[in-house]
Parts: structure tokens; C-alpha cells; sequence
């Protein structure tokens, strides 16, 4: 997985690429703390228009984001979601959780 | 059941970079149901969940056997199996319940309520020690004339 950092008035833009499945996760959680470590923004907004394909592991990555931006005081929202990536999220029912722009 | 009207197996090492290869195998069998996306869609999450359970769960600390059974069955049913032999789990009511892992950080405990909610039925036997067989069923319906 590939992930793309932007940063701006400390609003955090993280565009992640590729297939995110349990696999892909397992790094890309590891470096979208660091980016919120080195940032530490006051929101951080994950961008999914790469994302050819994803499962529950996005779910775990999406609320691993909210939880280390709430340590912080900030929040997380989740842009640009392709159709298949968006049926799993509404399946766990993210929306409650997150804001989908 | 009926007998099935074709099948493949196919039987990879539980190496998390297979969970791509086994969603892409079983879109590629399911093509000759001539499935729309939004369906190749939910097959390919649906396999990757159980595939994904049984690299993570079966085998937490070792390598193992894992079996993809993809199965066309009379009336345009896909059928599809994952079979491990690895650790088995203790109570599948609970397993089954939407946020509950003993995974990592990077598991949900979603991964059930996602193969239900995007396949028509899904039957899980499990023994201790011994594996767990997932079997999942979704209905393709058929397409008039290219449309729907």
C-alpha cells in the first residue's frame, strides 16, 4: 500500500492507494500514526479515491485513525469512497462513528 | 444439494499476500455467472474476510493448509468454501457477533458481518484443534438480454 501525506493549516490529507486488505494494513497502520505524530493536526481526513479494493481491514484502519486523533483532541473523516469500499463500511455502519464527506 | 455443475479448488500456505490471489480466483470463476460488479464486489470481500480469518486465527504462529472450494451449483449459486485445519474456533455464536476479535490492532471484528451481510447464507463448522470450514452461497441472477 501506498500512502501520500499533505498537510495544511493542520489539516492532515492522507491518500492511500492499493488493496486494502489485512495485508496491506499491517504497514499501513504503523505509518499513518507516524503521520499524524510528526503532523499532529487538528483533523486528519484519510482519502480513498486509490483504493482498488478493500475489506474489514479498512474498518480497523479507519478506527485506528479516529482513536490516536481523539488522544490528540482531533478528528478524522474519510473522503472520496469508491463504491465497493463504501458498502463495507456501510455493512459496519462506520457513519455513526466517522464523517464521510 | 445438487451436484455441482463445475468447480476448482485450489490450496495455498496461509501467507497473507495470498488473500489478494484467492479474492482474484474466486472472481474468476465466478465470471462464468456473469455477475455485475456490484457482485464480483461482494464475492471478492466475502472470500477475502474468510481467507483473512483463517490466516490470522487458524494459524496465529505458524504456517498452514488452506483450502478455497469455488462451486457453481443448479439455479446460478455460487458456493464457496475456505477450509483450514489450524486451531478451530471455541464459540462461533460469539465469533459471529459484530466488533468481537481476539485479533490485532489491525482486525475489526468485522469480518463475519461482512461475509453475511454480502452473501445469502453462510454456515461455519468448527472443531478445536482441528479447522474450520466456512461456506458461503450467493444467487447470481441471471441477466436478460446484457441487462438487468
Amino acid at each position: 500500500m501506498e500512502v501520500r501525506a499533505k498537510c495544511q493549516a493542520r489539516e492532515l490529507t492522507l491518500y492511500l492507494k492499493g488493496e486494502l486488505d489485512h495485508h496491506g494494513a499491517k504497514g499501513l497502520i504503523g505509518q499513518l500514526e507516524h503521520e499524524i505524530e510528526v503532523a499532529l493536526p487538528t483533523k486528519t481526513v484519510l482519502d480513498f479515491s486509490g483504493i482498488t479494493f478493500m475489506d474489514s481491514s479498512g474498518i480497523a484502519v479507519v478506527m485506528r485513525a479516529k482513536m490516536r486523533m481523539r488522544e490528540i483532541g482531533g478528528s478524522v473523516a474519510i473522503r472520496n469512497i469508491p463504491a465497493q469500499s463504501k458498502k463495507v463500511f456501510d455493512a459496519a455502519g462506520i457513519d455513526r462513528l466517522v464523517t464521510m464527506e | 444439494m445438487t451436484r455441482a455443475e463445475n468447480y476448482v479448488t485450489v490450496e495455498f500456505l496461509s501467507r497473507s499476500s495470498n488473500e489478494g490471489f484467492a479474492r482474484v480466483a474466486a472472481a474468476g470463476f465466478a465470471a462464468q455467472l456473469d455477475p455485475t460488479l456490484d457482485e464480483l464486489g461482494d464475492i471478492k470481500t466475502a472470500v477475502s474476510e474468510a481467507v483473512t480469518n483463517a490466516i490470522v486465527h487458524a494459524y496465529p504462529d505458524k504456517l498452514g493448509k488452506i483450502v478455497l472450494k469455488l462451486k457453481i451449483r443448479e439455479g446460478n449459486v455460487l458456493e464457496i468454501t475456505v477450509r483450514d485445519w489450524g486451531k478451530g474456533i471455541e464459540d462461533i455464536q460469539q465469533a459471529r457477533e459484530p466488533l468481537f476479535t481476539t485479533g490485532g490492532e489491525e482486525r475489526s471484528g468485522m469480518g463475519f458481518t461482512i461475509m453475511e451481510s454480502f452473501m445469502d447464507r453462510v454456515n461455519i463448522r468448527s472443531a478445536v484443534n482441528r479447522g474450520t470450514s466456512v461456506v458461503m452461497r450467493k444467487r447470481i441472477a441471471a441477466r436478460i438480454s446484457g441487462k438487468r
